[in-house]
């Protein structure tokens, strides 16, 4: 007998959550999604979240299980057990419970329409529909996988503290574009996603990729507008700089110039960005933290540098 | 046991106390760390936003190096291992990718053939044979320490790349604390992202998600968090101050790297092991531990 613990709300009851158990056999070869029927249905009918296809294409039944989000139609119960044959399930995180397991996903849809997600063609409606090669559609085969399910958005380490980031699903939806051969404003995207609260915010803790369900993996499809951005010579913000100056840095030495990185990612000409990085200077200063002053190179640096010179970096 | 060491920069520059520890750490556990000395940056996920074929490249470049050593890399970074890790993911999946690199590699002499493992410090530690050695090699067990792990999620995430068994709840640290005599302490934050990526970017969100998890550790009860990653230790050490500041919170707690606390038990002083340059006093630990020790006596 599993016992599942689930976290219930209901504002118009209750102001604060609070966690119910249910026991149940699992069904040899059910789905999370099947238990939580099961339970709806004999156990508790107020119980609520939302569900529709059962075949991980609709992307409505993401809830968090055991502490990470999922989709409870692609996971069977059985496989998700803790030690103490429990199962803890709560609502997606960095969104507002609305009853239960139902969240608001208000946030999460301006982010997405934020970020334009739509074609802006470079000339008018053909009479046929546009091509493609095999190659191009490749470069935004895996964002177009996405099924906005907010697994992603639910685990985001940046969001967690600082709502104003796009999150992943938004941004991975921005690299369909981005990467779109028929698309016209690929300056002008990569532009609005340097901006605060775009890529440069992502933390790179890929709990993304881990919670997507599907091929998306948003982390990796915003490393790829990255090098669009800096390709696309968008260099004028911190996240952009600190890439450049971490490039340089190894083409020149082999290895990373700690002294000279933080200065040139808030910019040499910032004054108010280098103030702010007095405090940690000083402190790191007094230990005897700071970085030697005359950045040694690796041995045999010269072949890194040949490696730069030969794919033109 | 031999490795190619592969230093990263942050051990060699701001952390330099990691490189002090793990040369003792390896010493007392009688390992063989050979330094690369001309292994590039691994890149840190960064050169790769600029170019992945230079990053991969330059990380295939490392790896031909020690294949010509005959030996696997250790890792004291968590981001040189994930990032080391995608690479061989990269040149390992396609055929034609990794002829592609090494025809990149070929003129100055390497090549990659995929002999050599990677492997973070903690997982050499976290084996039947690498437990077995510490165990018979402690000489001052961390009794009544109790030690709160943070991973760095570049060892845990892709977990398809982790050597961890179970990323989203790993053991391997733990484990590691136990077999030091130390009381290791489970909390959420343990597998979250430290923000140091993003500390130039976005300032208060990656000193958020630092202060966050160091209140985390706090409320379980930890006495010390101990990392594996020295950007992570960046993070929670060399700026809790101001994440105290902004968190409007005394937190206070000190910040180990994973070799300083495996050698402590080893027998090693805290001044060996660079303690004394940690932003945050480790006094607490020498305090808790000669408490319990003279308590034994």
């Amino acid at each position: 007998m599993a016992t599942f613990r689930i976290k219930r709300f209901n504002p118009e009851k209750q102001p604060e959550p609070y966690f119910e158990e249910f026991q149940l056999d699992i069904p040899h070869g059910a789905t999370l999604l099947d238990c939580m029927n099961e339970i709806k249905w004999t156990l508790d009918g107020s119980l609520s979240y939302r569900m529709s296809c059962r075949s991980a294409i609709c992307g409505s039944c993401a809830v968090k299980a055991n502490g990470h989000a999922l989709l409870a139609c692609q996971r069977q119960g059985e496989h998700l057990l803790q030690n103490d044959d429990t199962i803890t399930l709560e609502p997606l995180g960095n969104m507002k419970p609305i009853k239960d397991l139902v969240v608001d996903f208000t946030p999460f849809w301006d982010k997405v329409n934020k970020i334009k997600p739509y074609l802006e063609p470079k000339e008018d409606p053909p009479e046929k529909e546009r091509h493609q090669s095999q190659e191009e559609f490749r470069l935004i085969d895996d964002s177009s996988t996405c099924i906005m399910c907010g697994a992603c958005y639910s685990d985001c380490n940046t969001l967690e503290v600082d709502d104003n980031f796009l999150g992943p699903a938004a941004l991975a939806k921005a690299q369909r574009f981005v990467g779109d051969s028929r698309d016209s404003k690929t300056l002008q995207r990569v532009r609005d996603l340097s901006e605060p609260g775009g890529i440069w915010d992502c933390t790179h803790c890929a709990e993304c990729v881990e919670r997507c369900p599907k091929p998306a993996r948003p982390f990796d499809r915003i490393k790829e507008i990255m090098t669009v951005a800096l390709e696309q010579g968008v260099h004028n913000n911190n996240g952009a700089r600190h890439a450049l100056s971490f490039t340089n840095s190894v083409k020149r030495s082999g290895t990373l110039d700690e002294n000279r990185i933080a200065p040139e990612s808030v910019g040499i000409f910032n004054i108010s960005g280098l103030i702010g990085l007095i405090p940690i200077g000083l402190r790191m200063l007094l230990k005897g933290k700071i970085p030697p002053i005359f950045h040694k190179s690796i041995e045999e640096v010269d072949d890194v540098k040949r490696i730069f010179k030969e794919l033109d970096q | 046991m031999k490795f190619a060491l592969f230093t990263g920069c942050v051990a060699k520059g701001a952390t330099r106390e990691l490189m002090l520890s793990t040369t003792k750490a390896a010493e007392g556990l009688g390992f063989e760390f050979v330094e690369m000395k001309s292994a590039s940056c691994c890149g840190a996920g960064v050169v790769s936003e600029k170019s992945p074929l230079l990053a991969d490249a330059l990380n295939a470049r490392s790896f031909s190096i020690a294949e010509k050593q005959g030996l696997d890399i250790v890792t004291i970074c968590s981001t040189c291992q994930g990032t080391l890790k995608k690479t061989e993911a990269h040149l390992n999946e396609s055929k034609e990718y990794k002829e592609k690199v090494n025809d990149i590699l070929e003129d100055g002499g390497h090549q990659y053939n995929g002999k050599t493992k990677i492997k973070h410090f903690a997982n050499i530690l976290a084996t039947e044979e690498g437990m077995a050695r510490l165990k018979s090699r402690i000489k001052k067990p961390l009794t009544g320490l109790k030690v709160a792990a943070f991973y760095g999620c570049y060892v845990l995430r892709p977990s398809e790349r982790s050597d961890f068994d179970n990323p989203d709840n790993p053991t391997g640290m733990e484990e590691i604390f136990e077999a030091l005599g130390a009381t290791p302490v489970y909390y959420p934050s343990r597998v979250k992202c430290c923000g140091f990526p993003i500390v130039m970017m976005n300032k208060n969100a990656s000193l958020g998600m630092s202060g966050n998890a160091l209140q985390d550790a706090i409320e379980h009860g930890a006495d010390v968090v101990a990392t594996g990653c020295p950007l992570c230790h960046l993070s929670l050490d060399s700026y809790q101050p101001e994440i105290e500041l902004l968190q409007k919170k005394n937190q206070s707690i000190p910040i180990l790297h994973l070799p300083q606390l495996v050698a402590l038990a080893l027998g090693y002083t805290p001044t060996q092991l660079g303690m004394d340059t940690h932003i945050v006093s480790t006094l607490k630990i020498n305090q808790i531990l000669s408490g319990s020790h003279s308590a034994a006596h």
